[in-house]
């Protein structure tokens, strides 16, 4: 196994299991635990690993949280595109992630907040009162069906018969 | 009065695996490591395909032996995989999962007497399939020392002059033994010199962990001699979807078509609009799941090796075969008191041969945390034997 091979090995596997333990994932994978650690921060300097997360859902909480998408167009500036826009927005704390993509709009935008005041407010005074900023389509969650690949709405339920040949 | 079932019917053994089903369902919160059949639901994608076939009225029967677009894309993935080609008119038949196939097989082979040599412990099917269709079966007792590969000299002590044929279920359910393709070379000149007709049932062919899988068909000599079974059931995670076939020289393929065309008409439909979707788009899945139950026989061969349970490693299917003879009970009563003392449900090695005897089979077609449960279970009930 080459280190290109190891490397995707160990990221497929803690992507969708990030608190798994290193020397049963030693085990699972036939690496050694210390390549393995080793690897592992490498590629969190390397920017590879940007961070742990946890997936959340709100909606099972006693925690009012909105989410909201936003697409957004924008004028490109001179010899920076869209990245100086990009960062003027992604520096707010309450933006979750900003993207840019190709279609009829330039950037796609999500934010969280407790209220829907809160983020029209953030639309309203800060996203939209941005010089480059021309127009925005604001569009609020109403119920997350699969998040990071997780199927949040309905859970696995083993429907096997007990014992089969 | 005469008896009311045949007698050729009520001698034939039921499962032993029944038995054990029976006990199982009446405890509730067993944990079950007792499948014989994949924990992942099938690819949505495949599914879709399902609908959309019932979508559009494709609801009626299709040719006897399948659809031609399903049969082309069997023979281009043997083809594919082993290097072998088989006409999809004449040599592909489409069944009722892998297990109509060796029925089939078995009734277009065999006359009064002719003998099957059935390597055990295997598949529960063989031996009955064999018996109904007139054959007697001779069974091969496989051993652990030899990581229940079948050896050239198990082999040549079986052969008789009515031997007609071998069974050759690889990569193995209950053992999760495979037969590389070294292995393969020892044994077919007996089988040539023989003339003998090789059943190759290769379902589990997809879920191989060592190198590819070799089939028998793929060495000289041996594709005019050998029924390919395989199917969609293992490799697509499609057990409910009953869906297998069978690939053999057109004098046999077109017997075993007649037989299947008087009783069975045609596979499921659906279930055949699907499994175009899975052969030609499914590739990907199948890596996956296979990547997923290589981690898990990892996992459980070392868990074993921590506990001091002794096992051979198995590269095939998603089975484990431990052995229990350290305990000095049969594999029976261990099943049957790991179930109620520890509401853990494995299957005796007995219900797959008598030569299962002091091993029990365990699936690692279960998540992680299931396992990582059964397991801790399974310690316990171990150590306070010991």
């Amino acid at each position: 196994m080459d280190k290109k091979e190891k490397r995707i090995r160990i990221l497929k596997a803690i992507e969708h299991e990030a608190r798994v333990d290193i020397s049963e994932l030693a085990i699972r994978l036939d690496m050694e635990q210390t390549d393995i650690l080793n690897e592992m921060n490498e590629m969190e300097k390397e920017g590879i690993i940007c961070g742990y997360l946890t997936l959340v859902d709100w909606d099972k909480t006693d925690e009012q949280t909105v989410t909201a998408l936003i697409e957004v167009r924008c004028t490109p500036q001179r010899g920076q595109g869209f990245d100086v826009v990009a960062e003027r927005i992604y520096k707010f704390a309450e933006v979750n992630s900003v993207y840019l993509i190709s279609g009829g709009f330039d950037l796609l935008i999500t934010i969280e907040g407790r209220t829907l005041k809160e983020i029209s407010r953030f639309v309203t005074e800060k996203l939209s009162a941005q010089e480059a900023v021309l127009s925005c389509a604001t569009h609020f969650i109403l119920r997350r069906y699969k998040d990071h690949g997780t199927i949040l709405a309905k859970k696995y339920e083993d429907e096997r018969q007990l014992i089969t040949p | 009065m005469t008896d009311i079932i045949a007698k050729k019917v009520t001698e034939l053994k039921s499962s032993g695996i029944r038995k054990f089903f029976d006990i199982v369902s009446e405890m509730d919160d067993a944990i079950s490591l007792g499948v014989g059949e994949p924990d992942f639901d099938t690819p949505w994608h495949i599914r879709d395909e399902g609908i959309y076939s019932l979508e559009k009225g494709r609801t009626f029967y299709t040719s006897n032996a399948g659809l031609k677009e399903l049969r082309n894309e069997i023979s281009k993935y043997v083809e594919n995989s082993q290097g072998v080609k088989y006409d999809p008119v004449n040599e592909v038949l489409i069944t009722v999962g892998g297990s109509e196939a060796i029925d089939l097989a078995c009734r277009a082979l065999l006359n009064p007497g002719d003998e099957v040599i059935v390597p055990e412990p295997s598949y529960v099917s063989y031996v009955p399939c064999t018996v109904m269709a007139g054959g007697t079966p001779v069974i091969i007792n496989l051993k652990e020392e030899n990581e229940f590969r079948l050896q050239p000299d198990e082999l040549e002590n079986a052969i008789t002059d009515k031997t007609k044929i071998l069974v050759l279920p690889y990569p193995n359910n209950p053992t999760g033994a495979i037969m590389e393709e070294e292995d393969l070379k020892r044994i077919v000149d007996l089988i040539i010199d023989n003339d003998i007709y090789v059943i190759s049932d290769e379902i589990y062919s997809e879920l191989s962990y060592k190198e590819k899988h070799t089939s028998i068909v793929s060495l000289p000599g041996m594709r005019e001699r050998t029924i390919y079974i395989n199917g969609f059931s293992k490799a697509y995670a499609m057990t409910g979807w009953r869906l297998g076939y069978a690939c053999a020289p057109k004098v046999i393929c077109e017997q075993m078509t007649k037989l299947h065309q008087f009783c069975i008409m045609c596979a499921p439909t659906t279930s055949q609009y699907a499994a175009i979707e899975a052969l030609r788009h499914g590739q990907r899945d199948v890596v996956e799941m296979r990547e997923a139950y290589n981690e898990r026989r990892r996992f459980l061969m070392n868990e074993f090796k921590e506990m001091g349970l002794k096992c051979f490693e198995p590269y095939g299917a998603f089975y484990v075969f431990p052995s229990i003879k350290e305990f000095g009970m049969t594999s029976d009563e261990f099943c049957t008191r790991l179930l109620k003392e520890k509401q853990v449900a494995v299957v005796p090695g007995t219900a797959f041969g008598d030569c299962g005897e002091g091993f029990v089979r365990i699936s690692y077609a279960y998540s992680i945390d299931n396992l990582k449960t059964a397991l801790e279970r399974i310690k316990e009930f171990i150590e306070e034997l010991r």
